[in-house]
């Protein structure tokens, strides 16, 4: 049993997010980025798969800023191998980034990919559905839960109002996982340092489609928040007044 | 002609609102684009009579379309797609929708945009409004017909979508696929509530990542307790474990609408939004001026959560007494 999990880094969306000049993209140039949390959730699945099945795990990412790092602290986390596709350079949009990690997956010849159910840094589609279709694999998103059985593999799927369906798909297959059955694992410092010790990282060279997705992006704005809420203003005391009143008005104080 | 494609989705034996809100914003674009309004509607039996938007519904009965299956959705869309030749096609990004819009895209070639809170015809382009990043961004796109969209829950009325089509019937032939899928239902389970349901919560004090662990939970409890008020949640908590999954709101949780909904440390994405949009008083509170949950609240404070809980808390307990 092989499995691969496709990792990716976004930015990180506590920070402050603002658009180029050109009007059509962020400022990529003062973003901190992070690997994206369904990500860090589908690497820790990966990993219980594997102490439970004995199964080899590679991590696969696009090569970009800071990749080597996210796959070094994979590689401590428990990952066998890491393997970084270098698809050119440019921003891939998520259906083009599939053909490429799909050209590099044919050639692990594994069993089961994972990815994060989504990355909210691009709208043109998720990239599990894509990278299923390129690879004429079967594929489920929105999975938590995930339990290898022989040449199948179980999953849960979640819908609208809590509702689950436990869904089971023959392999090979892509899953697009939500959420690991347990928090993703710290690692530590040492075992970084272990894993950037143990060798470089590989890297395979995978084209994208040319293909562009067809939709294009006209402009890119911050969201307008100015028409919601009336902001309280003052230290926590007056803050607390004030709501505490406006809660009076409304008779939402507990009588 | 430019006819628009919905993708009906079900759930426990009935229709869904997004479909509703995407019948309704279907008939403006056939109307813009000079085309008609089709509903796909598989598996769906005696539903149909509910689609009274839809000029002509078009109906796929096989055994693989129920329960619900992602393969077999996803086959029986494309061959719609392929077979009837919409200029656009509208599925809900919902859990469902997000195999089935990527899905048959990839399979018709066709352009996909997600995330879609808005769509107007332009001539023979969509241009359509999504949220990025967390709802922080808002995109514009123009796109070509054909092509697909997928609509965000909670972004178009669901009245509008409930008749005005000519509601003609038709049948569509099940595709072969669907007698060799290679995935399988197993069994279905609905929410473990725990004794708890918060969807009948007056209410509610929602707490998110921003409370920084299970060891201050206690700050919103003192709050709930003196508010009267259930505990819900964000879904990062519940999946930390802080909180049963009873707890949360959202996209794959509860939808809830109280009279009061208080969201503590919760940066309001679009999957939260979703959940609790429609409540009746919304307060907020998040240290970040541009949390997109500031957009749905009607109050809200930048103040940090753990000065004012306990502020908050004592102020209630004293005026209570
Ligand atoms: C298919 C799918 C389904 C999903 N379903 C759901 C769902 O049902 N429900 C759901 O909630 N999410 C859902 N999500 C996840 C969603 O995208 C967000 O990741 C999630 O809602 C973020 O939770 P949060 O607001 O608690 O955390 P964060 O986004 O991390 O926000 C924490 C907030 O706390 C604030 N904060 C930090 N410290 C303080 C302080 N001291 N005082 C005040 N404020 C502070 C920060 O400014 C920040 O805005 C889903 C995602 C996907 C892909
Ligand atoms: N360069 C990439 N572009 C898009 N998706 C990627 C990329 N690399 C990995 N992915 C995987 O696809 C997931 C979903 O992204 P998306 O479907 O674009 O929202 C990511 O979280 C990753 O697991």
């Amino acid at each position: 049993m092989h499995i691969a999990v496709v990792l990716k880094q976004v930015p990180d969306l506590v920070e402050e997010l603002d658009i180029d000049s050109g009007g059509k993209d962020i400022d990529r140039s003062i973003v901190k980025m992070k690997l994206n949390e369904f990500d860090d959730h589908a690497l820790e699945q990966a990993v219980l798969l594997k102490e439970s099945s004995g199964a080899k795990l590679t991590v696969v990412a696009v090569a970009a800023d800071g990749i080597d790092q996210v796959l070094y602290a994979a590689r401590a986390r428990g990952a066998d191998a890491a393997l970084k596709i270098d698809a050119g350079g440019e921003l891939l949009d998520s259906r083009r980034a599939a053909s490429a990690i799909a050209e590099a997956i044919k050639q692990l010849e594994c069993d089961l990919v994972l990815t994060g159910v989504q990355a909210a840094d691009d709208l043109f589609g998720q990239t599990a559905p894509y990278l299923a279709a390129a690879l004429g694999w079967p594929h489920v998103s929105v999975v938590s839960g995930v339990e290898l059985a022989g040449a199948k593999v179980r999953v849960n799927q979640e819908y609208a109002g809590g509702r689950m369906a436990s869904l089971e798909l023959d392999l090979p297959a892509v899953l697009g996982v939500q959420a690991a059955p347990q928090p993703p694992r710290y690692v530590p410092v040492s075992k970084l340092r272990q894993a950037m010790a143990s060798g470089a990282l590989e890297t395979v060279s995978a084209a994208p489609a040319d293909k562009l997705s067809g939709a294009a992006v006209t402009a890119l704005a911050k969201t307008d928040t100015g028409r919601g809420a009336e902001m309280l203003a003052g230290s926590a005391a007056e803050v607390a007044e004030k709501i505490s009143a406006l809660l009076g008005e409304r008779r939402l104080v507990r009588a | 002609m430019g006819n628009v494609l919905v993708y009906v989705e079900t759930s426990g034996g009935r229709v869904a609102p997004i479909s509703f809100e995407l019948l309704g914003a279907a008939r403006t674009l056939a109307a813009g684009l000079g085309g008609e309004v089709e509903a796909l509607l598989a598996g769906g039996g005696d539903l149909a009579a509910q689609l009274g938007a839809a000029d002509t519904v078009i109906q796929v009965e096989h055994p693989a379309l129920s329960p619900y299956v992602p393969e077999a959705h996803v086959a029986v869309l494309a061959e719609a797609i392929r077979t009837r030749n919409p200029q656009v096609v509208l599925v809900g990004n919902t859990s469902v929708g997000i195999d089935l819009a990527a899905g048959a895209a990839a399979a018709t070639g066709r352009p996909l945009v997600s995330y879609c809170l808005g769509l107007e015809a332009d001539g023979g382009a969509v241009v359509a409004r999504s949220q990025l990043y967390g709802g922080k961004i808002t995109a514009t796109t123009k796109t070509d017909v054909p092509a697909a969209f997928a609509v965000v829950a909670g972004s178009f009325p669901e009245a509008s979508g409930r008749s005005g089509g000519k509601g003609a019937r038709a049948t569509m032939e099940p595709p072969a696929a669907l007698s060799s899928l290679r995935t399988r239902f197993l069994s279905a389970s609905e929410p473990g509530g725990e004794g708890v349901d918060i969807t009948k919560a007056e209410r509610l004090v929602s707490v998110g990542r921003g409370l920084g662990g299970p060891e201050n939970l206690n700050l919103a409890e003192e709050l709930a307790k003196a508010l009267g008020a259930e505990i819900g949640a964000s879904r990062p908590v519940c999946d930390s474990g802080w909180l049963p999954k009873a707890r949360q709101v959202g996209k794959s949780g509860m939808t809830v609408k109280p009279k009061l909904y208080f969201a503590v440390g919760i940066s309001g994405a679009p999957e939260h939004l979703e959940g609790m949009r429609d409540s009746e008083l919304i307060v907020a509170i998040n240290s970040d001026a541009n949390a997109p949950i500031f957009k749905v609240a009607h109050y809200g404070t930048t103040c940090d959560l753990f000065d004012l809980l306990p502020a908050l808390t004592e102020r209630l307990k004293a005026k209570t007494g």
